[in-house]
Formats: C-alpha cells, structure tokens, sequence
C-alpha cells in the first residue's frame, strides 16, 4: 500500500475544497469498499479526507411526507429506521440483503452508491481492466462472467453495480444531493450512475471534489407496499445475481402504477421501465407478470457465461409482483 | 505518515503513533499485543477480525486505525476473562461451538453485538416485513452469516447464541 495522508474534515465545504483541489485525494467514508481496494492496490490515493464526522448522520422527515437520508446515516441504522420500515419497506429490505451486520454498521449512504464493481478482473490487478486502467482491455471477454451484465454493456466493459440499496431507491425515484466546488446542486438517482460505453472508468456523472450529502426519498404512497428480492449463491452475504425492487397498486383486480427496478444486471441499477408499460392497466395474474418480465428481457444480450440470468430474472420479477398483489387483494 | 491516536481498548486507555496505513486489526495485534482478534483474509469477507466498536460489531481489518481516534473498542478478551467469563464465552464451552477456535473470537463479538441489534429492535433479512424480529435460528443464521467458520461448528454456533439470546 502506498503512503497516504488523511485528514479528517470538520464541515462539508472544506471537505469539497480540499479534495477538489487534490488530484490525488479521496473521501473517506465508511471505508469498507475503499480499504480493501488500498490492499489491493486499485487505487493508491496521497490523501484520505475522512467524512465521517461530518453529522450527515440524521434521517429527517420532510414536509410533503418524503424523507431525506444524510450521506452518512449508516447502511444498519437506516435499514431499522422506524420512517424507512414503515413507509419504503423495500429500502429496508434492501439494505437487510446487502453485505453483513459487520459491515451494514459500518456502511455508510453515501459510499454506498459510489462503491465499486466486484467484477473479479477489476479487483485483480494482475489483468487487464477498461474500468481500472483505462484502455488495457476487458478480460470479461471470453472470461468468466457469471456475474456481469445483460443490459447496457459495452465491448470495452460488462461489469455490474453491486448495491442493493440504489436498486431500491431508484425505483422509489430518489434524489441525491451533491456539494461541489462550485456549490450544492440535485441530481435523480437515475441520473447518477452512467452506463460504460467506451469510459468504463466513470462509475457516475460526479466530479473529482464532488461529495454526497444526502438522499431524498420523495413521497411515495404505493411504496407502504414495496419488496426486494434477491437471488445469490449462497443464502446470506453474497452479491445479487439478480434483484427486483417493486411497488405495485392494484384495483378492481387491475395494475394502476407500478414501479420496478433490477439489480446485479447491469453497469448501474436498471429501471425495468419496459415492464412498467407492460403491468400498468393488465389484469394481476401470472400471465401478466410473465408477460411483464418478457418485455424486458427482450433487450437483454447475455453473456456466454451469465445465460442464467434470464430465467432467474423472470422468475424473481413472477414472484415479487405475485407477493405484492396477493398482499394487495387481502 | 504516522500520526497520534488514543483510544481505550477493553477498559484500558491508550495512546499510540500509527501509520496512516495500518488498520485497527493490526494495530490491535501488531501494536499492542491484543492478539484474541484474529486475521483470517484481511478482506472483510470472513469476520474473524470483528471488534465492538463504540459497543457495535465492525470489522476491525477494514477499519483503518487513524479513525478510530477517540473510540471505544471491546475484543473477545475484553468481554470477560477466565475468572469472570462472558455468557457467550461459557455457551460457546457448554455448546462446543468450535473445532479449531480461530474464528471464535470474531464470531463471539459478533454474536454479542447482534445481540445488542435485536434487543434494540433492529430487523434482519430473516424478519417478516412488518414484524418485530424474534431470536431464533433462522434469526440467528441470517444475523451470523458475515462469520465465516471453516471447520463447520455452524450448528453448535447457533445454539449457544440462542441460549445466551434465550435468556435475556
């Protein structure tokens, strides 16, 4: 590991100034994704500005019946939030099906969104990586790929977002707020994090100096029914193969609205925005939900090794929307 | 680059010069001989490494030393000693919850912090939505799965949680 200096910011604005004036430096949240990448050698920062102590710390409810998340509320802390359980259980869940109790406690919001792929070339410094150094090729090519994406990948990159909690929150339209050198500005979820087209190494639209404040979640009533499912290798701790974070609202036994959001599929969290039009108006059954899936997966081009997807896809968006509307119809 | 911190480790106050570098894992063991936590991969993907941090279970070998200025660490030690052992200490003894033993300190700070979670309410991924979290064994399972045990004593690991659990 390379020698760093690290400093620890007392307020959010000299915290932007410092590293926005340093080439060289990064924050420092709950460190549990950039630790590991100091060991292996990913990254090799000169300065670490630790955000920690900023009291970004708070969940506060809005006005209008949203909820704004402070970028340093931990991952465990928001997942028991009495405001999160209640009115975005898919949040909740969400964040419960991410990492371990260990590392939830140390997690933080922020750092969440922004942490990086497990693509195993990209954490191996031994291969060739577009995301990690740009132009040295992509050893998922022909590579192991069981992991990766099958919507919106590019020849130079088919690496996956690994969090759990964003797929939530995009699909509750969240926004995130971002102080910049130039000042605090808002920027949707969906906005956010980019697709890698032929820069792989940008994960999101910030810029170097750019921190997360916050996130609100806005009002969101078809949310009190919400769930996350996730399908993974093993049954606890361990990357999503495939997630779905829904809401859906049924009357007279037909979909008004509903909303839904994937993970492990794709470069960022995928709004599944093609299967969205294809519930909205359908009676609530099966067939519709199958039929929902299938809209979807029309644009998926998987991989030799990542096949598997498809189905677990399909079965995974069957079921969730199956819960949600025998929940709605009790 | 080295800097100051001072922390208090199981009770006792300590001030020592560190290198920006060195995580809490290693300056527990290295640093100050606290060698009841373990490094078993240094990535946080087994838990062997897990402290009490200001009374919360963390990973202590993705913790980098230079930030836990100003906190309170408990290791498996320092929950309670030969003469005076803590609850899990004695059920993981009464339930032959280990083979080899490297695991058991971290599982036994974790055991002790999720505990402290579920007292306080906090649900897991094993909890029905709307519903308050019950101790247990899918419970239990679903909370300790972040510690990794390679002989296998996952079965006997979740009986002695459930009596320590059972009994608060």
């Amino acid at each position: 590991m390379k020698p760093f200096d690290y400093q620890r910011a007392h307020d959010v604005a000299q915290a932007v100034a410092t590293v926005a004036a340093e080439p060289g430096a990064v924050f420092l949240g709950g460190g549990t994704n950039l630790v590991d990448h100091l060991k292996l050698g990913i990254t090799a920062p000169e300065l670490l500005v630790d955000v920690t102590r900023l009291h970004l710390d708070e969940v506060e409810e809005l006005g209008d019946g949203g909820v704004r998340i402070g970028a340093g509320v931990r991952n465990s802390d928001l997942a028991a939030h009495p405001l999160i359980r209640q009115r975005y259980p898919v949040l909740s869940e969400a964040l419960l099906a991410g990492a371990s109790g260990q590392l939830r406690n140390a997690a933080t919001t922020g750092g969440n969104l922004l942490q990086r792929t497990r693509c195993v070339y990209f954490q191996d410094t031994t291969t060739p990586c577009n995301k990690r150094e740009p132009g040295s090729g992509c050893s998922a090519l022909g590579g192991y790929t069981r992991h990766h994406a099958i919507f919106g990948a590019s020849e130079h990159c088919s690496a996956t977002h690994p969090s759990d909690m964003a797929v939530a929150m995009l699909m509750l339209d969240a926004v995130v707020e971002v102080q910049g050198a130039t000042g605090p500005r808002r920027v949707a979820l969906a906005d956010l994090h980019r697709l890698p087209g032929d820069r792989p190494q940008d994960d999101t639209i910030l810029e170097h100096g750019d921190l997360i404040t916050a996130v609100e979640l806005p009002a969101a009533p078809i949310a009190r029914r919400s769930r996350y499912r996730k399908v993974r290798d093993r049954a606890s701790y361990a990357f999503a193969l495939v997630s779905v974070a829904a809401a859906v609202e049924v009357a007279d036994g037909r979909i008004t609205e509903a909303r839904l959001a994937l993970g492990g599929v794709a470069h960022k969290p995928w709004r599944a925005e093609r299967a969205e039009s294809a519930l909205r108006g359908a009676v609530a059954d099966d067939e519709a939900f199958a039929a929902a899936a299938e809209a979807e997966l029309a644009r998926a081009r998987p991989l030799e090794g990542n096949a598997v997807k498809l189905p677990l896809l399909r079965g995974a968006i069957t079921a969730v929307l199956r819960d949600l509307c025998e929940e709605d119809s009790r | 680059m080295e800097t100051e911190i001072k922390l208090r480790i199981n009770g006792e106050r300590y001030s020592l010069r560190v290198d920006t570098r060195t995580t809490l894992l290693d300056a527990l063991r290295e640093g100050l001989g606290v060698t009841s936590t373990k490094k078993g991969c240094d990535h946080g993907q087994c838990g062997s490494c897990t402290v009490l941090l200001d009374g919360r279970r963390t990973l202590s070998c993705l913790t980098l030393a230079v930030t836990t200025d100003d906190t309170e660490i408990v290791t498996a030690e320092g929950l309670g000693g030969d003469n005076e052992p803590h609850p899990l200490h004695r059920a993981f003894i009464d339930n032959d919850a280990f083979q080899c033993g490297y695991c058991t300190p971290g599982q036994i700070c974790s055991a002790a912090g999720m505990l402290t979670e579920l007292d306080a309410g906090h649900p897991s991924a094993a909890t029905p939505q709307g519903s308050e979290p019950r101790l247990d064994d899918d419970e239990i399972r679903e909370r300790m799965s972040g510690n990794l045990c390679r002989c296998g004593a996952y079965s006997h690991i979740v009986s002695a949680i459930r009596e320590v659990g059972g009994r608060a």
